[in-house]
């Protein structure tokens, strides 16, 4: 399938962070056509494996996220209105007027309310508003409403892959989709290409939540290389210049500190060589990706992170352009493929 | 003329419900024009027909006051302003209703400071017991106005709603007075000037006078520690330059100055930064209508105790007289 | 009714921000067509549609406007992003992640917002400021973007009706689609009294269409229909929630525009409790709509508001109760039906008097 019609599909499946169980299934069935066999394990962290050509064959361990942000429900009203609070980093400024499904006893329609601006008492006109103060509205009254939902239920955000120009698709879950859909790029790829390697492709879970899906992941696969796939900040107007990238220039591989310096070298230069277009990012810290959780698995392992530039993160509509998740997966395999072991 | 302005100032007519007030001036005019009539919006038009210049003199008859917008378990009243309402002037006032039913304007005792006072944190307490004792007497929709009463001391008048009905009384008096003129004189007592000088450009359009004025109340500057303004109780009616709804046109303007020269007329002149009358709406209508107005000096407007000076009133007469002679 | 509510649902789906109502006006022509005696549009797109009456009754004016609240591109970015301002007033945090369609062709795009990881501390604790917002098409630059969108063009809300949860629907410009849809119900039956059906244009940016229609039409009685607000969240103190969603139509007695009449209120709400058809009071004094500009038109008329309660009004996702919809459609009915027989009305321009 293509990039960006596989893209589209990933962004429907909904998975938020903790209840990715809903989606295990369908993520394995997307790989399972290009994979010696694939496994879901105990956290639903899905595993795909590809065999090396070699006698004595090391291991790639790929991991991307497959979870994305959304609420859970901490209370029902008598009237009927839903109270909430954030799974993973949501922004409650950036939630109203939202259409949401909230994940009961059946899926449900709902809708997250704002409240109309001359209701607003002219102090608290410039105060932020508090997730705590927000209501689900599914259109139910309090007796139906506690019969289809409990609290702990799961909500996640309605907003189905809109596609603009120059193939850039926006939609609720481009965090991590795209990381998703770069593994099935890396899949694809090595179908043509010879590699020594066994190659674990898996897509982890609840990494919004402090990267626990790569945590299990790393430790029960003992790799000698670790690759991290994930979204990276996308231009904006008012963002810092060296922390956000233009889409389409490519994908964007780490250097820094806990990043395998000798690695990323070796992947750029596999760049030029193949003219894939990349760009540098550059990291002083431990990334915030699973990349941090790689480098400290088990005795620890060398790792590089190559991320998708997605332009308004954690909203309804972050946008990646499928050239760049194109990149990210054919530069990938090709490291993969042409790597040196020392 | 203390009577007629104690009947006026003491009828209920909030904004919208003019109909008490109408009433009692038809009474008072019957015979002594040619015809009456009201219109949709409530206005009362009263016109001394002639063959000479059509001049319209516009007087409203609402008086602010509240809306109930919610009666609540106990009886309470929540409420809105109809018309413009400062909260720390009508907090503590005793308003009531049409059907007479009194109330007393309180607030939310659990607030930090009362300069935070607004009205969405008072109501009114008509005390009753429950919400469906409170419904026996009050219905959401209801209008109440302050209720005070009306005193003459030292030539001056102490009462609400003097805004507008000493415009009213003046307009009334000059009706009464009949003077000569070949002019056609509408009479108009308008409805809704409070909420946004809605009666008024409906009445002017259809009657298309050639001119027109509002006569209504204007501030004073000469209480203690108060904005500086030339206007005071006491040195005539006050001829309108401009007020936030209107610059008076100067034709109409300087006819009204040469009248009060001419007439030795005490006068003093109205620049007002706050607040609108019915020549605002008045002079946009049809294709435009030199409009002016005449203001008498007023204390304390859109309070329960509103002051007028009795010579003003009597001269804002004259001068009305004198304009529509001319 | 199946067939109101197909119309609303058909209605809210096309686009028609205000100043460009064609869409809606066309389909809404196309419904009433077979309907009305006479019908045009006015300079300023008003459809203005005419039904002879059977009797001796007043001039009544049903008004409904066919604008919804959108945006104006007003600057293309040298990057590509598309700079707008809103018409109509839509709050600033209603904006944000929200898909739009652009222009004749419908261009589609997406209102981005800084992500909560670039935002400086004082930024997370502070709201949306809609002046900060842009448009993105997924253009790579200035050229890309202008060879699909121009300056000057409108941009609606890009949302699809959905019915869900206890009779209700969610849909963009409920505000005033319903008013439309009942209207277009309306017009199918005959009444004693002339009816002129209003469609009005712009009346999101200031009740213009209204003043207009009221020229040319001059009624004596108008009743307008709209949407209106209703916040019945629990936590809002019950008397700020201004209408509850499933108490029925919503009738103003005072807004900011207009004092509804108190013999045209009277007939409704004796209308309404002889029929068996709920209804409520709008219970705050806020919002403005076409009466206050019909009120005041020409030498005046008595008006009335008949509103439906819309949550999250001036947003995408607006969600009304279909009982709501339905009771109005039938409020409506009788109280033209029995306009002439309850109301008294004198006029004395000509001192017709209906009784």
């Amino acid at each position: 399938m293509e990039c960006g019609e596989l893209l589209k599909k990933l962004n429907d499946i909904r998975a938020v962070t903790g209840r990715e169980n809903m989606a295990a299934g369908k993520i394995a069935e997307l790989f399972r056509q290009y994979c010696d066999d694939v496994s879901i394990d105990a956290f639903y962290n899905v595993i795909g494996f590809k065999k090396g050509q070699s006698e004595n064959p090391g291991n790639v361990l790929i991991t991307a996220h497959y979870d994305e942000i959304g609420l859970i429900v901490t209370g029902i009203e008598d009237s009927g209105f839903l109270r909430f609070t954030a799974a993973g980093g949501v922004d409650a400024k950036a939630i109203g007027a939202m259409e949401v499904t909230v994940h009961g006893k059946k899926d449900l329609f709902g809708v997250i309310g704002v409240k109309p601006p001359h209701l607003i008492p002219p102090e608290d006109k410039d105060k932020g508003i508090k997730m705590e103060d927000m209501r689900i509205d599914i259109g139910y009254d309090g007796e139906k409403a506690r019969k289809l939902v409990s609290i702990g239920d799961m909500i996640s955000f309605n907003s189905p892959a809109q596609e603009l120009m120059n193939n850039r698709i926006a939609g609720k879950s481009m965090d991590n989709r795209s990381g998703v859909a770069a593994l099935v790029e890396i899949l694809k790829e090595l179908q043509k290409l010879k590699h020594d390697d066994n190659v674990y492709v898996v897509a982890t879970v609840q990494e919004e939540l402090g990267l626990i899906g790569a945590i299990c992941a790393t430790y029960n696969i003992k790799a000698d290389l670790g690759i991290a796939i994930d979204v990276c900040h996308g231009d904006m107007p008012d963002a810092p210049s060296d922390e956000a990238f233009p889409l389409d220039k490519g994908v964007a591989v780490a250097i820094g500190p806990i990043i395998s310096r000798k690695h990323a070298k070796e992947c750029i230069k596999i760049a030029n060589e193949e003219n894939i277009p990349y760009q540098i990012d550059p990291e002083a810290g431990d990334t915030g990706t699973e990349a941090a959780v790689h480098a400290v698995a088990r005795e620890g392992i060398p790792v590089i992170l190559l991320s998708i530039p997605c332009k308004y993160m954690h909203t309804a509509v972050e946008m990646v352009s499928v050239s760049d998740i194109v990149s990210t997966g054919r530069l990938a395999a090709r490291y993969i493929a042409g790597r040196s072991k020392e | 003329m203390f009577n007629v302005i104690n009947k006026l100032t003491q009828t209920f007519g909030p904004s919208g419900n003019e109909k008490k007030v109408a009433d009692l001036i038809r009474d008072l005019l019957k015979n002594k024009v040619d015809e009456i009539k009201t219109d949709v919006l409530g206005n009362l038009i009263c016109i001394k027909k002639g063959s000479g210049k059509k001049i319209m003199l516009a007087a409203h008859m609402d008086e602010i006051g509240i809306i109930v917008s919610y009666i609540d378990k106990n009886g309470f009243l929540r409420f809105s302003n109809v018309g413009g309402l400062d909260p720390f002037v009508i907090l503590g006032k005793r308003v009531i209703f049409e059907n007479g039913t009194m109330g007393v304007i309180w607030y939310e005792e659990n607030i930090d400071e009362i300069k935070n006072i607004k009205l969405e944190k008072m109501y009114i307490d008509i005390a009753a017991k429950s919400k469906e004792d409170a419904e026996k007497l009050v219905n959401v929709g209801d209008m109440a106005v302050f209720e005070a009463d009306t005193t003459l001391q030292n030539g001056r008048i102490i009462s609400k709603a003097l805004d507008n009905r000493i415009g009213c009384a003046v307009l009334v008096q000059a009706a009464l007075n009949q003077s000569e003129t070949e002019n056609e004189i509408y009479y108009v007592f308008t409805a809704q000037e409070e909420v946004g000088l809605r009666g008024a450009g409906p009445a002017a359009y259809g009657l298309l006078p050639d001119m027109a004025l509002a006569i209504d109340v204007t501030a004073t500057g000469d209480t203690p520690e108060c904005k500086p303004m030339p206007v005071k109780l006491g040195a005539g009616p006050a001829i309108k330059i401009k007020d936030r709804s209107v610059i008076a046109h100067p034709e109409v303007k300087d006819r009204l100055i040469k009248c009060a020269i001419e007439n030795n007329i005490p006068h003093q002149f109205e620049i007002l930064t706050q607040g609108g009358t019915d020549a605002g709406s008045i002079h946009t209508t049809a294709g435009g209508i030199p409009s002016g107005g005449i203001a008498i000096p007023t204390r304390n407007i859109h309070n329960s105790a509103e002051i007028v000076d009795m010579k003003d009133v009597e001269n804002t007469v004259k001068l009305i007289e004198a304009f529509i002679s001319q | 009714m199946k067939e109101a509510l197909e119309n609303l649902k058909k209605l809210t789906a096309l686009d028609g921000v205000s100043g460009e109502e064609k869409p809606v006006r066309d389909y809404i022509i196309s419904k009433i067509t077979d309907h009305v005696d006479d019908y045009y549009v006015d300079n300023i797109g008003n459809l203005i549609t005419y039904k002879k009456g059977t009797g001796n009754g007043p001039k009544v004016m049903l008004d409904a406007h066919m604008d919804e609240v959108g945006l104006l591109i007003t600057l293309i970015n040298s990057d590509g992003l598309l700079k707008f301002r809103t018409i109509g007033g839509i709050e600033d945090r209603v904006l944000v992640g929200k898909r739009v369609r652009i222009g004749e062709n419908r261009v589609p795009g997406i209102i981005g917002f800084k992500p909560l990881h670039l935002q400086s501390s004082k930024e997370r604790k502070g709201t949306v400021d809609k002046k900060q917002l842009t448009i993105d098409i997924g253009a790579k630059d200035k050229e890309q973007a202008a060879s699909k969108v121009e300056i000057g063009d409108l941009a609606a809300f890009a949302y699809d009706p959905v019915e869900f949860g206890d009779n209700k629907l969610m849909a963009k410009a409920l505000d005033d689609r319903v008013g439309c849809a009942v209207l277009i119900e309306l017009l199918k039956h005959k009444y004693e009294c002339d009816i002129y059906g209003c469609f009005t244009v712009q009346e999101e940016i200031g009740l213009k269409g209204a003043k207009t229609s009221t020229f040319q039409v001059k009624p004596d009685i108008a009743l307008v229909l709209e949407g209106t607000t209703c916040y019945d969240v629990p936590d809002t103190k019950e008397y700020g929630m201004s209408t509850v969603c499933g108490k029925g139509p919503a009738l103003t007695v005072m807004d900011r525009t207009v004092i509804a009449d108190r013999d045209l209120l009277r007939h409704i709400t004796k209308t309404a409790e002889l029929n068996g058809i709920p209804y409520q009071f709008k219970q705050t004094i806020t919002g403005g709509t076409n009466a206050g500009k019909i009120q005041t038109g020409g030498t005046g008329a008595k008006v009335a508001v008949i509103a439906l309660p819309c949550r999250y009004i001036h947003s995408p996702v607006s969600v009304m109760d279909i009982n709501d919809f339905e009771n109005m459609i039938k409020l409506s009915k009788k109280v033209l039906e029995t306009l002439p027989a309850s109301i008294t009305l004198y006029r004395e321009q000509g001192g017709k008097e209906y009784v």
